[in-house]
């Protein structure tokens, strides 16, 4: 630490020390100060950014962990990312064919304990259907020829999933999530 | 209502320990005062870092090497061993330092169970345990791990504890087991056979609605198949004082047979297709066969539109194209060596066949010799005929030659597969009709694989106040070897009779008579005596003396030994002592050794059932 400030050329040694016990101090009186100095330290860019008044104008930092356990759980059970980071072109159907068994019966068990799927719309794909005025936008996309006003008649192409319960394992520990699989060594 | 409030606030769990999965259920009593069974999930390790609920707990322990990161729990961060699904993992990867199956060397009478030999497998290096302490180390991840719940009913140390232990266990395995659960600091336990434990689970879930399917002089016969262990019971519907009352009359053998025998066949015929083929199978690709056979033998048994189930597994490299192995599982090879190895047709006078065992081999589990289940069935019946008091069916034209069920409960993972079910259930109706008796009716509506846990819950329930009690007490007389006075021939043994110290059936909380017999015992120095089991001596009582002992009927047992401390007693002298056993309120078999002539008022001496490892 201290040969990281003496290689620093913008100020003197004596002088960052000056501003350190100061800052110490007022860290230790002030909370509004405190919590300044933490944004600064978690990569707000500049303090001059926050508002006076205090209103939250930080970025809401995004977890990427469960997306990151959901890939390894998958590569675990699933080999998924060992099948998708491969060259596929230089192999045949028939060995595409063995990998793929493994990826979908260890990926197929993994996502049993994970997640439950559910259809968003029970009838059968290839039916017509009648969509409501004042449907769920989110939960139904129109294709084709989308204009005209409701009720909507359709064919239904696909059913859509949706994930009615989701269950990962709590994270413990200091566990570094980018890893997803460790490298393994035989003894 | 009112009975709510006089039972105890503490609540009821049961536990399963099973040998390769160990599950929990509690009891609560809802608004109704009517008690409600429920599974609860178990947190464990995962995988590094991952924790997770899950119903079954697989009954694994793994030791983690110096090298290793912490194998992390909520409530430890620095632990170094893990319970569970992480360490059926590295079971797999790292076998040397998993403990599997301890529930079997807890019960292998061969060696002592309190030195430390477990993993058998272990490199020098690793720390070993023994039988008990890793049946321990099951039971105190359970409570560590329902405290993280922080349910109502509090911490299971609090709390009424059943813990179901196989039918076949000898005194010697049960209490060794307790022996887990206390050092577990669970105080309030009691042990249930496994068997009724299923028979309760299925009461519970009948409710009322059980009278149904079971009348006065009906035979039920439990038949478990488990991961490890396969165990039978046949238990007789009477009736006390106008109520239906269940009486356990039989117990079977301890078979270490199960579903994972099964597995494990299946694999090794998909293991040698492919290395005819040409590939090596390394034991990782085996563990991936043994899961692949499991899920290929449930689809082909319970699919008949399916001739053969492809099975594909991955190598270990990052190369998974190219490098993954291809075979499949045929029908033909799951009937012939499924269903015709583990269950064929065979007639009722069947029995197991016994393999000489080769030489002084390593330390292992006494694995059957013979892996078809329905002979075991078939002799356990046999051995059985006059198990229910009385004669047997009232309209059997046959003898009795062998015990006759009316009704059949299936129990254990292994009966997922229906034709399973089916074998069974045809071998057992084709003997009942060769004898002029009417087929069994099965019990519907059973629940493999959390029947057990469910069952001893519901039996905490039962402990308390209302509900069908099954009765029944040990499950075997249990002798004293006793050496025949003569004259000392070199090379000789003197021939040994057997002193009956318990009788058959001895209810829970009863001292049984003191026999007659004196034995000199030394003081300040550890003596031994050779101690016998029979599961179907019903006739002995405490005193009796066989002679000589009938192989067939009588098995020895690890050996007991008493340690009389000299109190005002000379070191070198020989105190007479008469042998007294009670069954405790626990469950557990009690043997003390009286003095005649006491150096104080009341002396008694604890006898040690398993003293192999007594010394540590």
């Amino acid at each position: 630490m201290l040969r990281r400030a003496v290689a620093d050329p913008t100020i003197p040694l004596f002088a960052r020390l000056i501003v350190a016990l100061q800052t110490f101090f007022r860290i230790v009186a002030d909370g509004r100060y405190a919590r300044r100095v933490l944004r600064l330290e978690a990569g707000a860019t500049t303090p001059n950014q926050v508002s006076p008044t205090g209103a939250q104008s930080v970025q809401p930092v995004r977890d990427l962990r469960p997306a990151l356990q959901l890939l390894s759980v998958l590569q675990r059970e699933g080999r998924l990312v060992d099948f998708v980071q491969q060259d596929i072109l230089s192999f045949s159907d028939a060995d595409v064919g063995v990998a793929a068994r493994v990826v979908h019966e260890g990926c197929r068990r993994a996502l049993q304990r994970v997640v439950q799927f559910a259809p968003v719309q029970d009838e059968m794909e290839g039916n017509a259907i009648t969509v409501p005025e004042g449907y769920d936008a989110t939960r139904i996309l129109f294709t084709g020829n989308v204009s005209g006003t409701a009720p909507f008649r359709g064919v239904l192409r696909h059913r859509g999933w949706r994930a009615s319960t989701v269950k990962l394992p709590d994270i413990i520990g200091d566990i570094d999530c980018t890893l997803v699989a460790p490298a393994e060594v035989e003894l | 209502m009112s009975e709510s409030n006089t039972t105890s606030d503490a609540g009821c769990i049961g536990i399963d320990l099973g040998t390769t999965h160990t599950a929990l259920a509690e009891v609560t009593w809802g608004k109704s005062g009517l008690p409600r069974v429920q599974v609860v999930p178990v947190p464990q390790l995962v995988d590094q870092g991952a924790f997770e609920a899950q119903q079954l707990l697989p009954s694994f322990v793994y030791f983690a090497h110096n090298s290793e990161a912490h194998l992390a729990l909520p409530w430890d961060k620095s632990r170094r061993h893990s319970v569970g699904e992480y360490a059926r993992r590295r079971a797999v990867q790292a076998p040397g330092r998993v403990v599997s199956s301890a529930k079997s060397w807890l019960s292998h009478s061969g060696i002592d169970r309190r030195t430390a030999v477990l993993p058998a497998a272990a490199p020098p290096d690793v720390e070993r345990i023994s039988p008990v302490e890793a049946s321990f180390r099951i039971i105190d991840h359970l409570c560590e791990a329902y405290r993280s719940l922080e349910r109502p009913g509090g911490e299971l140390s609090d709390q009424e504890v059943v813990l179901a232990v196989p039918a076949s266990f000898d005194a010697a395995a049960r209490d060794l087991t307790l022996e887990a659960a206390l050092a577990a600091g669970l105080e309030n336990v009691h042990l249930l056979e496994e068997p009724q434990a299923a028979l309760y689970a299925w009461i519970e879930s009948m409710g009322a609605q059980f009278r149904n399917h079971l009348h006065v002089g009906d035979v039920v016969l439990v038949v478990d198949v488990g991961g490890g262990t396969t165990d039978f019971s046949a238990m007789l519907v009477q009736e006390r004082d106008g109520e239906l009352e269940l009486l356990r009359v039989a117990v079977g053998d301890h078979i270490l047979l199960g579903g994972d025998n099964m597995d494990l066949a299946l694999a090794y015929a998909l293991k040698s297709k492919l290395e005819h083929a040409g590939h090596t199978v390394d034991p990782a690709q085996l563990s991936a066969l043994c899961h692949a056979a499991r899920h290929g033998k449930e689809e082909l048994l319970s699919r008949p539109d399916l001739d053969a189930i492809p099975v594909a597994i991955a190598g270990r490299s990052s190369q998974l194209l190219g490098h993954a192995l291809r075979t499949e599982v045929t029908r033909q090879e799951v009937e012939t060596l499924l269903l015709d190895g583990f269950f064929p047709k065979v007639p009722v006078t069947a029995r197991p066949e016994q393999r000489a065992r080769t030489a002084l081999t390593q330390i292992g589990l006494p694995y059957a010799s013979d892996a078809a289940i329905t002979r075991h069935l078939a002799e356990f019946l046999g051995r059985q005929a006059s198990a229910i008091p009385g004669g047997n069916l009232p309209g059997s034209v046959v003898p009795s030659d062998f015990l006759k069920p009316t009704t059949l409960l299936f129990n254990g993972g292994a009966f997922k597969c229906n034709l399973f079910r089916e074998r069974v259930l045809s071998n057992i109706n084709d003997w009942l009709a060769q004898a002029g008796c009417p087929p069994v009716r099965v019990l519907p509506g059973e629940d493999l694989d959390l029947a057990v846990a469910r069952g001893a819950a519901y039996y905490g329930a039962v402990r308390r106040g209302s509900g069908l009690r099954i009765r029944g007490g040990t499950a075997r007389a249990y002798y004293v070897g006793i050496e025949s006075p003569m004259p000392a021939v070199p090379g000789v043994q003197p021939p040994v009779a057997a002193l009956c110290v318990v009788p058959f059936g001895v209810e829970e909380g009863t001292a049984c008579d003191l026999p007659e017999q004196v034995f000199g015992v030394l003081v300040g120095q550890p003596v031994t005596f050779q101690f016998f089991g029979s599961s179907v001596r019903r006739d002995d009582r405490a005193g009796t003396l066989v002679d000589p002992i009938a192989p067939k009927e009588i098995e020895e047992l690890s050996p007991i030994e008493i340690v009389l401390p000299a109190e005002n007693r000379a070191p070198g002298d020989i105190v007479a002592v008469r042998l007294q056993a009670s069954v405790t309120s626990v469950g557990s078999l009690l043997l003390e050794a009286v003095p005649l002539t006491p150096a104080v008022s009341n002396e008694r001496w604890k006898v040690e059932l398993s003293v192999r490892g007594a010394g540590l």
